[in-house]
């Protein structure tokens, strides 16, 4: 329904935001931009919402180019990362405020109001100052507020960077089950990926004013396009492949794999491995045909609760190479010790060969 | 080593106050009820056509000056918060100057400028060959609202518009997501949100303009008067002391009533400003923006300068011999070659030395109050307060008369002039002063006494740099005030020792080219010694800490 061509933006001659970026978007879709601070995600949302104007491309909503629409006409909802809530109106009235701007009758506006504070678990608000709300609490009149002039598209500028860890999960699930109920459509921004994961349909990662992948979820976390997504999904392990013997053999500073695929295609240059956390077990005897085994000293341990994690270096004394790996913890008692050196299981399946970030 | 008597320090602006601000109102109330009958002088004037009139004037004036101001200074305001232009700084720097310029040295310059024999007039006549001057704005309505608003506008474009670059864009941008128009979102989120910094100003301007001395004095002539021109007549020229004390009785009573409503706007405003976060303002894009900027940067840079330029060029080019210093020579001699009259040029001595005396009592006694109002639960602080405000409501001339009904033998004394300039001065020195002593915080001291700072390092790197530049700020403004002081001067100050104000008032009262002339070159001299104060102030400004 949303349909975003080749858009360009730059604030200065020297500072393009937006550099070519099309995007689609499926009716009743829930899409995710994720990037670094500076990467253009918030810009984009704004030019999708006509608060900024583009230098060039086009958004178009259901089939329509909506370049030349002011904001006020689009029916796009965005709801801002500060919330935004004006200050001289109390809940009611902000909630109210979209559905006061198209018109509606008093009656029915304070019935949509108290349907929306419902949705969101706020009953009782309606006459609360907004200045007095809790974090929590005022993000969710937001949300309310954005939706309740019944949005074609709603975008979600960070919407729970500002509330605090624990209220944060817990506010990332009610917000896809509120917007999976109402059939919302939905673009957000985070630069959070555990947020993307839990909150998008699909996830489109933008680096530098240029979107490089867009995937489901779990396509995302299993094949990174590219370095820099794999680096921005929390990936440590991507060793340089020094050199390509054989077909499905790659040489690495932590040694030669054969993996079970052939990658596809030629390797260009600067082309790494990836070894995800996951993908050791410590402590078995050859868990699997796929898996080979890895001896390597530990250099650092971190306990997590139910995992901890290792980073290692590998026995053949490369320097410079680390390896840090994942472990449930399985009602362990001691982790292993600084210095000692352990025997792991790698499993080639999961191995990748990732390509350079351009 | 004996600890000081902090106690004694703190008691000193007390003092003064309950001596030089609180005894002479008081004796005014005496003067206004002990002669005679007081309720058959308010009858009287009650019931007198003429008692109405003055009030309904001073009313209407002032909120007709008002109004223009706003109208004038929001465009303005709209365009200091949102775009970041070349030249923003020197122009916010400009708006300062009518702000300390005195009323008599404005005044002055715009006779210079559009008056009968002003710049543009000569200007217009030799270009359209014309007879008579085009422009006929002296003693009329127009030229007092004119200089009302030129003195003011800056007080609306520096609240507001402060206040407007700290409204967060995004309720804007999120106004106009949810369907307001643009002219919606001026009307639903922009003006209500504004509404108190715009009311709060103009209640000041409307103060300002309802206790106007030197301009109606000096630009409306005979046939303007308000409350406060009024008095000064009434106590001078008919001496009729029952009568302006009544007067000064009523004025008092409409600008505290004011003054309260101020306060209650200033602490409403800072509350909801907490919540506020700046958003930059941006250059402007379209043509249509640059357009609107350099217009108002022009408007205002010319609107600003021109009087001022008008009053420089016109006292060195008066008359009919094109350049010439006879004017400013003219200041350094004796007309009546008598012994009880000095050269007009004496009075810019008496002028600086009143300035440096007003320094020496306003600065240390606001820096003590300052010290006592920003202590957490202080009793004192409760009674100064509300008790530093109130100079700033009462007017110059109210005061001045105060002093000479209460001081007795002390109105002689040279000293009551630097003593009423500090009086007024005094609000200001500590409003400036207050904001950077409160942002001291405890926790940098502490925070330099884990890294290991002695209590004398600490003072040492962190208040002195912080309050240094209050303190100049604040005596840049003690000087300006004494310099530019009108009103009360013109009743205390002794006759054998004037002050520049006074010397210009004298020379426009006397006819002749001569003494129009050297008026020009006074307040060219004024213009130029209060201009250095004014350079000092914004070099030393903080931004984002003014109040008024």
């Amino acid at each position: 329904m949303l349909e975003i061509v080749d858009l360009h933006k730059r604030f200065a001659p020297d500072k393009p935001v937006l550099q070519g970026v099309s995007l689609a978007l499926a009716r009743e879709e829930i899409l995710c931009l994720l990037g670094p601070s500076g990467c253009g995600k918030s810009t984009l949302l704004r030019v999708i919402a006509g608060l900024e104007t583009p230098d060039r491309g086009e958004v178009r909503l259901n089939g329509v180019a909506i370049n030349g629409l002011p904001a006020h006409r689009r029916g796009i909802g965005l709801m801002f990362q500060d919330y935004a809530l004006f200050p001289h109106l109390d809940v009611a009235g902000n909630v109210g405020y979209g559905l006061r701007m198209q018109g509606m009758a008093a009656a029915e506006r304070r019935a949509r109001v108290d349907a929306m504070l419902a949705l969101v678990n706020l009953q009782g608000y309606a006459r609360r100052a907004v200045d007095e709300l809790s974090g929590g609490e005022q993000q969710r009149v937001a949300l309310a507020r954005t939706l309740a002039p019944n949005p074609a598209l709603l975008l979600l500028d960070e919407p729970v960077a500002n509330l605090d860890r624990l209220l944060r999960e817990e506010l990332v699930q009610e917000l896809r089950h509120i917007l999976k109920t109402l059939h919302v459509t939905a673009i957000f921004v985070t630069h959070d990926q555990e947020e993307a994961f839990a909150l998008a349909d699909r996830i489109a990662v933008m680096q530098a004013g240029r979107i490089i992948q867009v995937d489901a979820p779990p396509q995302l976390y299993r094949r990174p396009a590219n370095t820099f997504v794999a680096g921005f999904l929390g990936f440590r392990n991507l060793l340089p492949i020094t050199a390509t013997p054989g077909e499905r053999q790659v040489c690495t500073a932590a040694g030669a794999f054969i993996l079970p695929a052939a990658p596809p295609g030629p390797l260009a240059p600067g082309a790494r491995l990836l070894i995800p956390p996951d993908a050791a077990v410590l402590d078995v005897q050859s868990p699997g045909p796929t898996y080979v085994s890895f001896s390597g000293r530990v250099t650092a341990t971190t306990f997590r609760g139910s995992v901890f994690q290792l980073q290692v270096a590998p026995a053949t004394e490369e320097v410079g190479c680390q390896l840090s790996f994942e472990f449930r913890n399985r009602g362990r008692d001691r982790l292993p010790t600084i210095g000692e050196t352990v025997l792991l299981w790698l499993d080639t399946a999961q191995m990748i060969v990732v390509t350079a970030d351009v | 080593m004996q600890r000081l008597p902090i106690g004694a320090l703190y008691a000193l602006p007390l003092i003064f106050l309950a001596v030089f601000y609180l005894y002479p109102l008081l004796a005014i109330l005496r003067v206004s009820m002990g002669s005679g009958d007081f309720l058959a002088q308010a009858a009287t004037a009650l019931t007198s056509a003429a008692f109405w009139r003055l009030l309904w004037f001073t009313t209407w004036q002032a909120a007709l000056s008002t109004l223009l101001t706003v109208l004038a200074g929001l465009p303005l305001a709209y365009i200091f918060a949102r775009f970041d232009f070349p030249g923003k700084r020197v122009l916010h720097a400009l708006l300062t100057i009518p702000f300390v310029m005195p009323t008599v040295v404005v005044a002055t310059a715009f006779m210079a400028l559009i008056g009968r024999t002003g710049l543009l007039n000569e200007w217009l006549q030799r270009l359209l060959a014309l007879d008579s001057p085009p422009i006929q704005l002296e003693q009329t309505i127009w030229l007092i609202l004119i200089v009302h608003v030129f003195y003011n506008v800056a007080i609306i474009i520096r609240t507001v518009g402060g206040f407007w670059s700290n409204l967060n864009q995004h309720l804007n941008e999120a106004a106009a997501v949810l369907g307001a128009t643009p002219w919606q979102v001026w009307r639903t989120v922009t003006l209500p949100l504004l509404l108190p910094s715009i009311l709060a100003a103009s209640l000041l301007v409307f103060l300002f303009c309802f206790t106007s001395f030197g301009v109606i004095l000096i630009l409306g002539g005979p046939r303007f008067a308000t409350i406060e021109v009024e008095i000064y007549r009434q106590a001078v020229s008919y001496f009729n002391l029952p009568l302006a004390a009544f007067l000064s009785i009523v004025q008092l009573g409409l600008t505290f009533s004011v003054m309260v409503v101020y306060t209650r706007l200033q602490a409403r405003l800072s509350r909801t400003l907490r919540q506020r976060r700046p958003v930059r303002s941006q250059p402007p894009r379209a043509w249509r923006q640059w357009a609107l900027v350099i217009a108002a940067l022009l408007v205002t840079a010319v609107g600003l300068l021109a009087p001022l330029a008008a009053l420089v060029v016109r006292s060195f080019t008066l008359g009919d011999q094109g350049s010439t210093l006879r004017y400013y020579q003219a200041l350094t001699e004796n007309p009546r070659q008598s012994a009880f009259f000095a050269p007009p040029i004496t009075a810019v001595a008496n002028s600086l030395t009143y300035a440096l005396a007003t320094l020496a009592i306003s600065l240390p006694l606001g820096v003590i109050s300052a010290y006592m109002l920003a202590q957490p639960r202080s009793r004192t602080a409760v009674i100064l307060d509300p008790l530093l405000l109130l100079p700033l409501g009462t007017s110059a001339v109210t005061l001045g008369f105060g002093y000479i009904v209460a001081m007795g033998p002390l109105r002689a004394s040279p000293w009551l002039t630097p003593i009423a300039h500090a009086l007024i001065a005094l609000p200001f020195v500590v409003r400036t002063f207050l904001p950077a002593r409160r942002a001291l915080d405890q926790r940098l001291q502490m925070a330099a006494a884990t890294l290991g700072a002695a209590p004398w390092q600490r003072w040492w790197t962190i208040d002195a740099p912080l309050l240094t530049r209050a303190l100049a700020i604040s005596a840049a403004f003690a000087f300006a005030i004494s310099l530019g002081e009108f009103g009360a001067t013109l009743l205390v100050a002794r006759p054998d020792r004037p002050t520049m104000p006074m010397v210009i008032y004298q020379a426009l009262g006397r006819p002749g080219l001569l003494n129009y002339g050297q008026a020009l070159a006074m307040s060219t001299i004024l213009m130029v010694v209060t201009a250095a104060a004014l350079l000092a102030i914004e070099r030393f400004r903080l931004p984002g800490e003014e109040e008024f």
